[in-house]
């Protein structure tokens, strides 16, 4: 029997994971997947929103705010990829100023610090690649770039040494409340019990939620779709750089990763397949016109890759964080969309506050908030566009063993969103076969088993004949 | 670690250059390769076409690499194998060019060099920088790491097949995959021609019937886990697909061979300045770099078609770099000089070959059209080749076509699940079926050596069947 079943291994269920470890409670996290963070966790913007976006007086307003602060410090204590390199929202013409005064002015609201409308000449002296059309920006210092990958993965890793069960490839089916707990029974046969579950199935949480609850909940997928280019246009601009926002969010962005690559994107298209994180030409070339607006020329020559990622929209304009009225210690974190990833350290203590009501508990007194990352390693370049060693990649392999509970295998994407490898120019061209044979190696498995993105995306064929 | 003369790469252009240098009298070279073994990208080109010019005989490329690292070993030039240069500062006068190396066993460490040359070699063009849309499942591949799991490892990476782009991998895996056993469904090229060489698409696809699709591109890519089918769609003049034409091709492996790439990074970070139309590092005629001392040449200073062409140009490279050590006279640069790649042959698709009795010589890449006529005396008379090796293979290929074929042997107890091998001459068109479920039935143990014989005779041929690498 488990305190609390965290339904979903996104950023969002990792976030609170790792909070309600610092408290005396047994804790399992449950993934469908055969990695955490398979979701909108590895494709969003990786941006750290500094606030202004979000009405006054919304659960975004504020969890944005307190998760944009929080941030800095979480990313030292655990060890990801973080830089605050500011953003900015750009404005082309005389008529749309008010708009970015009025971004300013509820930014200014809901808390945001050191906002402010530049010029066009203090604009270009900022970031001298914006477009020559471009009158005022909003400003906004507090504006930063996190590796989401590494955001997920840390808190993960933080959880489960202080504590935090993880199980891989548990899709849940059926939930059962009786007097005492939840019974919760996994597409794989089996089961597992919990006094308090959340629910933080990402753009499934509504799926989850009807499991118990006869309250209406929709999520509606919309599609963001993203290009990413090459290092060595990393530095085309320094800033994050939005334009103002429309009633599908905030538009296409350029920004410079904490990697060094360059992204633009997202599209947003309300689509109706959950698994619909296919690009499509339309989608691209929307991308590369709206970016642009914004900056005198877009590299296309140095694009590496594109992706997709799908945000949960419920349509009801703010997150939805609450126990569920009809089924009391079932808890609810859906609809987080933008900015959910700014929010999730917020999000996390948020929720672990609303179970300190339903299932107060002592603090954990052998709570490590720190957690390393993995150290660049001094063996063999296996990685030649990235230099990632052989060293890293062993030990993203025994990371990820070690995570979970429940055997299962490794897969290409999971080490590449760990260390890396693949993640450059190349796009895996040369380190496949050798993160493969790696793979294999450790987990004792063959070659022919290893799969790019979990089961059924097996890369070989078996022997030639 | 010091060394005359550090060449960065050894597939054949370092290796090329590293011999002609020690010909040239500088014996203290060092070759630093990020491979287990010398030979770059030729151990995994196990099929024809190597060494024509180089060494006038037509070798496979495991062999074509053999040649050189047997000149390398009996020089004994040293190499560094699993090692890596990370980066590379320029000599400022004082101090020697200084090359930043990562090894296995030894981590980081410098080199100091007095000349350096540049053998990187390239990589290909993936997906993403094709901006094919549609899902990331798996069973997307560059042609190239397809040809490293079947050559190298032994694997086989799909069953169903379409090739993206008609350059000479994308070809030259078109005709591995179905040797293997896979079903090859097409090669698309969005450019009304191919960019491959005339015999490779003779060999490999018209040998076969797989089909070439000219003008037409993939528009679109299913499945969600591994590769369902592709899009594909014809073309118009601006290369923009026309949507009506759009066909679904169902497969489970997609090879992308849509061009090579120059790896310039490391040049960049000595400040190498590279010529956007190659590539490739700006060079004056002795292929040195505009950064004094630093000299380039094989694919990462423009693409080549042949291997041969690469060895004669590090040659070439080696030599200007062993002069400027020995005689430690910096001239003046002179002139930027882009090099030129090899004039090539387009194809022409069999149906537009004016007459039935015309065909495509595969002796070389010259690919001459040749034309076979009969006469009342049944003697035949050939116009239309250039050599010898034109009139000797038309007048086989109309009276019993052979082919040499190049394929994989099961070894046990070696580095790899297979070797290499070849067969010592052509056998009859009709039995390359029965040749390969031949060589597939069979398994060697290790140790194997280039040129055992692996199979006597094979399937009645009298043509018996070689190993083309150790194992």
């Amino acid at each position: 029997m488990y305190d609390v079943i965290i339904i979903g291994g996104g950023v969002i269920g990792l976030s609170i994971a790792r909070e309600l470890a610092s408290k005396q409670l047994k804790i399992a996290v449950l993934e469908k997947n055969s990695d955490i963070g398979e979701g909108a966790s590895k494709a969003n913007s990786g941006i750290v929103h500094a606030g202004f976006d979000a009405s006054f007086g919304t659960l975004k307003a504020r969890l944005n705010l307190r998760g944009s602060t929080l941030m800095p410090k979480l990313a030292k204590e655990l060890d990801f990829e973080y830089l605050n390199n500011g953003a900015m929202v750009l404005c082309f013409s005389e008529n749309e100023k008010p708009k970015l005064e009025e971004l300013l002015a509820r930014g200014l609201k809901n808390g945001v610090t050191g906002l402010e409308i530049l010029s066009q000449a203090e604009v270009n002296k900022k970031e001298p690649s914006i477009n020559e059309n471009v009158k005022y920006a909003l400003y906004a210092p507090s504006g930063a770039i996190v590796c989401p990958f590494n955001l997920a993965i840390a808190m993960a890793e933080n959880a489960r040494a202080n504590g935090v069960e993880f199980f891989r490839e548990k899709k849940v089916i059926i939930i059962k409340k009786n007097n005492t707990c939840y019974f919760i029974l996994a597409d794989d046969g089996t089961s597992f019990e919990a006094k308090v579950i959340v629910n933080c199935a990402g753009i499934f949480a509504d799926e989850i939620h009807r499991l118990v609850s006869s309250i209406p909940l929709t999520l509606a997928p919309r599609k963001g779709e993203y290009l990413l280019f090459d290092k060595t246009v990393g530095n085309t601009v320094k800033h994050t750089l939005f334009q103002l926002p429309t009633e599908y969010g905030k538009g296409v962005l350029i920004t410079p990763t904490v990697h060094g690559n360059l992204l633009i994107g997202p599209t947003a298209l309300d689509i109706e397949d959950k698994a619909g994180v296919d690009t499509t030409g339309d989608g691209l070339e929307t991308v590369l016109k709206k970016a642009a607006e914004s900056i005198k020329e877009i590299p296309r020559r140095e694009i590496i890759t594109s992706f997709a990622g799908l945000r949960a929209n419920s349509g009801q304009g703010d997150f939805i964080i609450a126990e569920v009225s009809d089924s009391p210690g079932f808890i609810d974190v859906a609809g987080i969309d933008s900015p959910g990833l700014t929010s999730a350290p917020a999000i996390g203590e948020y929720v672990k506050a609303l179970i300190a009501d339903i299932l107060p508990a002592l603090d954990n007194p052998h709570f490590v908030s720190k957690r390393e990352g993995i150290k660049p390693g001094n063996n063999e370049v296996i990685c030649r566009c990235e230099t990632i060693t052989k060293a890293e990649i062993l030990a993203a392999i025994q990371r990820t063993n070690e995570l979970f509970k429940n055997p299962g295998q490794i897969s290409l994407d999971s080490i590449k969103r760990r260390v890396r490898p693949g993640m450059g120019r190349c796009q895996a061209g040369f380190c496949t076969p050798r993160v493969a044979e790696l793979i294999a190696g450790e987990l004792g498995i063959n070659e022919t088993d290893i799969t790019k993105s979990g089961r059924g995306s097996e890369i070989l064929m078996g022997l030639i004949s | 670690m010091k060394a005359e003369l550090a060449i960065v790469g050894g597939g054949p252009a370092g290796m090329a250059s590293a011999v002609a240098a020690y010909e040239k009298g500088i014996k203290n070279i060092l070759i630093i390769e990020r491979d287990k073994k010398l030979g770059g990208i030729l151990n995994q080109c196990i099929h024809h076409g190597f060494g024509l010019h180089a060494f006038k005989e037509e070798l496979t490329g495991p062999e074509y690499a053999l040649r050189y690292i047997e000149m390398i070993t009996e020089r004994e030039i040293p190499y560094l194998l699993k090692a890596m240069v990370l980066k590379i500062t320029p000599a400022d006068g004082k101090t020697p060019h200084l090359l930043e190396v990562m090894t296995d066993d030894q981590g980081l460490f410098a080199i100091e060099a007095k000349a350096v040359i540049l053998a990187m070699g390239c990589r290909e063009r993936p997906r993403g920088a094709l901006n094919i849309p549609g899902y990331r499942p798996s069973g997307i591949y560059p042609a190239g790491m397809a040809q490293y799991f079947v050559n190298i490892k032994g694997y086989l990476p799909g069953q169903k097949v379409v090739i993206l782009g008609s350059g000479d991998i994308g070809l030259i895996m078109a005709r591995r995959m179905k040797l293997q056993g896979a079903d090859v469904k097409m090669v698309v090229e969005i450019l009304p021609y191919s960019g491959g060489l005339v015999r490779n698409i003779v060999q490999c696809l018209d040998d076969f019937e797989i089909p070439l699709k000219l003008s037409h591109t993939i528009i679109g890519i299913d499945g969600i886990n591994r590769l369902k089918g592709v899009t594909v769609a014809q073309v118009d003049e601006n290369l923009k697909p026309l949507l009506k034409t759009a066909e679904y091709i169902p497969c489970d492996t997609l090879l992308l061979s849509c061009g090579l790439i120059p790896e310039n990074e490391l040049s960049l970070s000595a400040g190498i300045s590279i010529d956007e139309k190659t590539g490739g590092p700006v060079v004056n005629q002795r292929l040195e770099t505009a950064v004094r001392g630093i000299f380039a040449c094989g694919n990462v200073l423009h693409v080549h078609d042949l291997a041969d062409n690469v060895s004669i140009e590090a040659a070439a490279a080696g030599e200007a770099a062993a002069d400027d050590i020995i005689t430690g006279v910096i001239s003046d640069w002179g002139e930027a000089k882009r090099p030129k790649a090899a004039p090539k042959t387009r194809y022409t698709p069999r149906a537009n070959l004016s007459l039935a009795n015309q065909l495509v010589c595969i002796g070389c890449p010259a690919s001459c059209v040749v034309t076979v006529e009969k006469e009342k005396d049944d003697s035949l008379t050939i116009t239309g080749n250039a050599c010898p090796v034109g009139e000797e293979y038309a007048r086989k290929e109309v009276t019993a076509p052979a082919r040499n074929i190049t394929s994989l042997i099961r070894v046990i107890g070696g580095e790899n699940n297979v070797v290499s091998v070849k067969t010592t001459d052509g056998i009859p068109k009709d039995k390359i079926f029965a040749c390969l479920s031949e060589i597939g039935l069979t398994a060697v143990s290790a140790p194997v050596k280039a040129g055992d014989v692996l199979i006597e005779n094979v399937a009645g041929t009298e043509v018996n069947i070689i190993a083309t690498a150790n194992c």
